[in-house]
């Protein structure tokens, strides 16, 4: 009776041994393979301390827009945006707020719309007019008609923020990124990037966070 | 007593060598949406991760979408193909909703997996804060969709672009190592 019982003792634990070994060694594997495939930072499109291009864009009041027409400013806040993507809608109030906050202080905000309006008709010139009269922009509006301006700053998405500061007659580019952490809700985000970029850029401080990454709508390229 | 013996053994061996990861593998969902379309599992990103890292002898095309995504809609035709040609040979297409979560989406799902006749698996990715998970998904995604992650043990591949058939299953074919 002892004796089988004894038997029976080992093969349970040698089944159990000859079997629990298994996970470990897929953890092993699954290590391995996470590090071999990470790939080098993408290097295109402007980073912080990089010299930001101007730019001569149509403006939704008829007129031409470039940065240098900017008088006694200390940077501008650049937004790439739009109309139909609804991540670009769920950033406009806090856009509009943005540039009620720092416009004084010498941060204003420039909007460009990246998308070519024939792949995207409700970005076309005349909706930007129609949603910044409905909206109540307090900012410009500018559409990058030939696509050649977003490529340069590196925009791939809207929205797509670049906080830029004026060194003497330069823009150099302090931050790129998400306007904050939460583009669902406004209460609910509590790392607000941009703000945070351009306050510590008035206090003459290092801005904390120069890069972040948002989910938002890839820019509709002619001929795509 | 020979026969609870016996018994003792043969449930320690099931109990011993089942495969426990296999269900444990596909993690639980923090809530449950209730479609037209049937249920979809809402995760944030933490509980997802796991999905993006499976380790087994499947490979996993995944898809990161939203309805409102023109481009998205616009390939996922190609993804509805690929889970067809591809069926029994260990590929599984997994298509990540990023709608924007408000009280219709779980309407506005159901209603577009029926319409679009998707049969793919869909999930519904929750997780506002994109900046704390975007690279992990990829070194080099910027947050745009569509996107999609081809992966399996061997090989991962990640691309922020959108597809047509024929270039979808070539990818996949070169993840799966039967390209020519």
């Amino acid at each position: 009776m002892k004796r089988s019982l004894f038997i029976l003792m080992t093969i349970v634990g040698v089944l159990f041994y000859s079997c629990a070994s298994k996970p470990s060694d897929r953890e092993e594997e699954k290590k391995e393979v996470l590090t071999a495939e990470v790939k080098p930072q993408q290097s295109e499109g402007y980073r912080e301390g990089d010299a930001a291009m101007d730019f001569t864009l149509p403006n939704i009041d008829g007129q031409e827009y470039s940065l240098e027409s900017l008088e006694d400013n200390k940077g501008v806040i650049l937004i790439f945006t739009c109309n139909h993507c609804p991540y670009a809608k769920a950033y406009e109030e806090r856009i509009i707020a943005l540039d009620k906050m720092y416009k004084e202080k010498g941060y204003p905000v420039v909007a460009i719309n990246p998308n070519d309006p024939e792949v995207q008709p409700e970005d076309s010139f005349e909706k930007m007019k129609e949603r910044a009269a409905e909206k109540g922009f307090t900012f410009p509006y500018l559409l990058d008609e030939k696509q050649e301006v977003y490529p340069v700053y590196g925009a791939t998405k809207t929205p797509h923020v670049f906080v830029l500061e004026k060194v003497e007659e330069e823009y150099v580019v302090r931050y790129v990124g998400a306007i904050d952490n939460n583009y669902s809700s406004a209460e609910q985000a509590d790392k607000h990037y941009v703000q945070d970029a351009v306050d510590a850029l008035l206090a003459g401080e290092e801005v904390p966070m120069t890069f972040t990454k948002a989910i938002g709508c890839s820019i509709k390229v002619k001929g795509k | 007593m020979r026969f609870l013996y016996y018994g003792i053994i043969f449930i320690s061996l099931i109990q011993a060598c089942q495969p426990k990861n296999v269900q444990s593998e596909w993690p639980q969902p923090l809530e449950v949406l209730k479609t037209s379309a049937g249920p979809i599992a809402v995760y944030d990103y933490e509980h997802i991760e796991p999905l993006f890292q499976r380790n087994n002898d499947t490979t996993y095309v995944i898809n990161f979408w939203a309805t409102w995504c023109k481009p998205c809609v616009e390939e996922l035709p190609a993804f509805q193909q690929l889970d067809k040609e591809y069926k029994g040979r260990k590929v599984k297409v997994l298509l990540v909703s990023l709608d924007m979560k408000d009280d219709k989406v779980a309407e506005r799902l159901g209603k577009f997996i029926q319409k679009k006749d998707l049969k793919s698996t869909v999930v519904f990715l929750d997780d506002p804060d994109a900046n704390s998970w975007i690279t992990k998904v990829d070194p080099n995604w910027s947050g745009a969709i569509p996107a999609t992650l081809i992966y399996n043990v061997e090989k991962r591949r990640f691309f922020e672009k959108s597809f047509d058939y024929e270039t979808l299953s070539k990818e996949l074919e070169e993840v799966m190592g039967l390209e020519q």
